[in-house]
């Protein structure tokens, strides 16, 4: 498999005049690549909720997205703090998001619950006081 | 309808002159927290919200939306209109509330979704 795109975005903790600027250019190269508009459309919302969630609840951390000829791959990997229950954190409506978030519209707890959907593949590990890693793929066709 | 027929239904103002308002908007909605709007965003479509950040112009775009409505007389800064004109998503600003925003762009036939 030939790797067609690969890029890294550093996203760091409470950026958020920024946020949503790596989705947008993951976005803009799977355009460039003549990408389906339901993948492209998949892949935004899965990389907006990753990237605001490196935002919101990390301590910072990248992006890594690769495009070969089967697939996107989205990779979330940040310093910490680590989610302690993942299960719980993955139910819709499951928050902690602080006031300053909320009073932004984030917070609904849909974000986890949205990437799932969204992605053909998605993995989650975290370890408190380590970080969380989020492997997602999307199939091509 | 186009941009331009929501605008005048809507007795809004438009805050980005420079966008496309011939554009036609194929659906509504109407939320104001971003991972829900995240999941239900359509091409095309007119989103009814009384945020104003950035990332309300991040997440119209990811979505394709064709403008975004601001009720009740609330304003989006430059900073966001200049995103907004750049990436040419259309804002306006209506003095009506979001029920009759909605309202009325329902009863014009605009489906909920495209
Ligand atoms: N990278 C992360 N590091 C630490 N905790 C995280 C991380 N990502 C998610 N979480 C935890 O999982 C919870 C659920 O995340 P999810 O994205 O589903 O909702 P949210 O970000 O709180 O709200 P929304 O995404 O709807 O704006 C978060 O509130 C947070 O406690
Ligand atoms: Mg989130």
């Amino acid at each position: 498999m030939e790797g067609l795109i690969h890029q890294e975005y550093p996203v760091e903790k409470g950026d958020y005049t920024s946020a949503g600027q790596a989705s947008a250019d993951m976005k803009r190269r799977l355009r460039q690549l003549g990408v389906s508009a339901n993948v492209m459309r998949r892949v935004a919302v899965a990389s907006y909720e990753v990237e605001l969630n490196l935002v919101i609840h990390s301590l910072g951390g990248k992006l890594v997205f690769d495009v070969d000829s089967e697939g996107v791959s989205l990779i979330s990997k940040d310093r910490g703090p680590g989610i302690p229950d993942i299960e719980l954190a993955m139910k819709e409506g499951y928050s902690t998001a602080d006031d300053e978030a909320r009073s932004l519209g984030f917070g609904a707890g849909m974000g986890l619950p949205n990437m799932k959907r969204n992605a053909d593949g998605f993995r989650i590990e975290s370890e408190v006081g380590v970080g969380t890693t989020i492997e997602m793929r999307f199939l091509l066709s | 309808m186009t941009i331009n027929e929501l605008q005048a239904l809507l007795q809004a103002k438009n805050q980005t002159p420079d966008v496309d308002a011939g554009r036609e908007v194929a659906c509504g909605y109407t939320c104001d927290l971003l991972s829900w709007v995240m999941a239900h965003g359509e091409p095309d479509m007119a989103w009814v919200t009384v945020q104003t950040h950035m990332n309300v112009v991040a997440v119209a775009v990811l979505a394709d939306m064709a403008c975004v409505v601001l009720p009740e007389g609330i304003e989006m800064e430059q900073e966001g209109l200049d995103k907004a004109t750049a990436e040419g998503l259309a804002v306006l600003s209506s003095p009506l509330s979001a029920y009759e925003i909605c309202g009325r762009m329902a009863a014009q036939g605009i489906p909920p979704r495209a």
